[in-house]
């Protein structure tokens, strides 16, 4: 009897096994198969000239080098929102924080974290809506409004981040600068940011590769299909994910729908890409510190 | 010569600069982890905000009613909520199983070379943006599906709740993984000891001392679950009925929100996303708590045991 559920439960774990890795072969070939004749500078430029199109000289009608510029922009100005932000909040959680402050404190990180991402870009819509009710009449979602919806989105990631690989660190290393004389702020600008400088540069990498591939919340918040390459902060702008979202609904042609693969093939290496140097800069982290449980 | 000793007056004065500017230092990173909690507060007060003439001017009954017709004033949004459970408890149907099964063959079940590249494969998964999964699953389910049944369009619970269950199989199989990686650390040589195969650990020794970890997953996962948007939105086909059955189109909360601000609409049109807003607010929070009553007696359950 015990024998018998054994391998029945055996049996059951290499269904699952050979279903999800059948199907995320299946999704990564046929992703593949059709996405990689495609890229070729036609998919970013169009018919504009690849160098005319990166200085901005000329716009590119058909292609998706605006939706490239957006997600960069998009991602760097989130970026610069969300990762002083996040550090000094991880690093506020970690040092100073005690008592009662430490968990409502944490309460309210965990709570930002499961809030769905369109909750993000609705709040951002509702910030629009209030401004041109109260003050600004003239206000209208753009590219900074997203940006800061996105920052709060990856913002409790950060936090969580550098709070755990701070306290990840061997109590030892905590003590031996303290009694050395360094103030607690010295102690942890020269000892402990530099030791858990590769376990926190992977949740920026992560949290990095979350607000390129998040489509929710600019969706809400200042994207459309054809604004060309982001002219100002307050402009609406284009971006990669939404670009495939916008192509898988209203493709009209086979070049098209064969550009919706080309970028859903670019925005998959990027994130791909993203997400390898952060596994990388993890395991080097948890290498160095023997933290076996640290991967998250 | 005022001062008595000038070293020690220097010594002090270079003693309280650094005082100051600790206490600058410490007020600076309060005032960030404040601004970074208090967003949560913001968020929940423009929902709110935005929400209140629902209950000011006596919505309330039109909002939770069964029939979203806009241009009919009929601005029910109980559909949607009924869409998104239905969806979000289908598609964990399908990647619970899955999860647990994966799980399972990593932590002794399978053969344990294949360990490590069957959770590399799922951490890799993590990475893959969820736009993709809808463009891929718009293209190829799709059809698929309208093929297999010529009454659909395709664009049904059925398709939405395949493809979502992919989405969150990560967060359902790395939460259990980390429970069990914990148990594992405390029972692998006793049990062994005791003469029990890895199957039969994790079957008989394990999975009992993992069962938080194991609702901690089914939370956790259905309320990434309802909290997807993108999916739902590309392929579930968005039509805001109630459905009787997998084939049927259906529309979720978040999608209703993402396709109520594309189209520019009337006042309690909007009245009725922020309601929705809200709803999502509110699960996602319990979702939260009960997670947290979870883990925090996840460690001294099994240590207690332990001792």
């Amino acid at each position: 009897m015990n024998k018998r559920i054994t391998s029945l439960a055996q049996a059951c774990s290499w269904l699952a096994v050979l279903t999800t890795v059948g199907v995320i072969l299946l999704f990564l070939g046929f992703l593949g198969w059709r996405g990689i004749d495609t890229i070729n500078s036609a998919l970013f430029f169009g018919n504009t000239p690849p160098w005319e199109a990166i200085t901005g000289r000329l716009p590119v009608w058909h292609g998706i080098w605006p939706a490239c510029v957006g997600t960069l922009a998009l991602v760097l100005l989130s970026s610069l929102l969300a990762i002083p932000l996040g550090l000094a909040s991880g690093i506020y959680l970690c040092q100073y924080a005690s008592g009662p402050w430490k968990r409502w404190f944490s309460l309210a990180v965990e709570l930002l974290a499961g809030i769905p991402s369109i909750i993000m870009g609705l709040f951002g819509f509702a910030l629009i809506l209030f401004l041109k009710k109260s003050v600004a009449p003239q206000a209208n979602t753009g590219l900074l409004l997203s940006a800061g919806c996105l920052a709060l989105l990856v913002l409790p990631y950060l936090i969580l981040l550098t709070q755990t690989t701070l306290e990840a660190l061997p109590h030892e290393l905590r003590l031996a600068g303290l009694s050395l004389g360094f103030t607690p702020w010295q102690n942890m600008i020269h000892v402990l940011l530099p030791a858990a400088g590769r376990g926190i540069l992977s949740g920026v990498v992560l949290a990095v590769g979350r607000a390129a591939e998040d489509t929710a919340v600019i969706l809400l918040t200042g994207v459309v299909a054809n604004a060309g390459l982001p002219s100002g902060l307050f402009d609406k702008y284009e971006a990669l994910p939404f670009h495939i979202f916008f192509l898988a609904a209203e493709a009209r042609s086979d070049a098209e729908l064969a550009q919706g693969f080309g970028a859903a093939l670019i925005l998959l290496m990027l994130t791909a890409a993203l997400f390898l140097g952060a596994y990388y800069l993890k395991s080097t982290f948890t290498k160095t510190w023997d933290q076996k449980d640290l991967m998250i | 010569m005022t001062t008595p000793n000038p070293g020690k007056d220097c010594r002090q004065k270079r003693r309280q600069r650094l005082e100051r500017r600790q206490a600058a230092i410490t007020g600076l990173l309060l005032a960030a982890t404040l601004l970074s909690c208090g967003s949560v507060l913001a968020i929940l007060g423009f929902l709110s905000y935005f929400a209140l003439p629902i209950f000011s001017q006596g919505h309330l009954a039109e909002i939770m009613s069964w029939e979203w017709r806009p241009f009919q004033g009929r601005f029910g949004i109980l559909p949607m909520a009924v869409g998104s459970l239905g969806l979000a408890v289908t598609a964990m149907g399908v990647a619970y199983p899955l999860g647990l099964g994966l799980c399972g063959f990593a932590h002794g079940l399978g053969p344990r070379c294949l360990r490590g590249p069957i959770m590399s494969l799922i951490y890799f998964m993590t990475a893959i943006p969820t736009v993709i999964y809808g463009f891929v699953s718009v293209i190829f389910l799709v059809p698929l599906v309208r093929g297999a049944f010529p009454e659909s369009t395709g664009y049904s619970w059925l398709t939405a709740a395949l493809t979502l269950s992919l989405m969150i199989l990560p967060t359902i199989v790395l939460l259990v993984h980390t429970q069990l990686q914990q148990v594992d650390a405390q029972v692998r040589l006793v049990s062994a000891a005791l003469g029990f195969s890895p199957a039969q650990t994790l079957l008989w020794v394990m999975r009992p001392l993992a069962s938080r970890g194991l609702w901690a997953a089914a939370v956790l996962g259905f309320s990434r679950a309802v909290g997807d948007t993108i999916i739902a939105l590309m392929v579930a086909g968005n039509a805001p009925q109630v459905p009787n059955a997998l084939l049927d189109s259906i529309r979720t909360l978040t999608s209703h929100i993402a396709l109520v601000v594309a189209t520019d609409s009337t006042s309690q049109a909007y009245q009725s996303i922020f309601a929705s807003g809200l709803i999502l607010f509110g699960v996602t929070t319990a979702v939260n708590l009960t997670l947290r009553r979870l883990q925090s007696g996840a460690g001294t359950a099994a240590g207690r045991r332990d001792e």
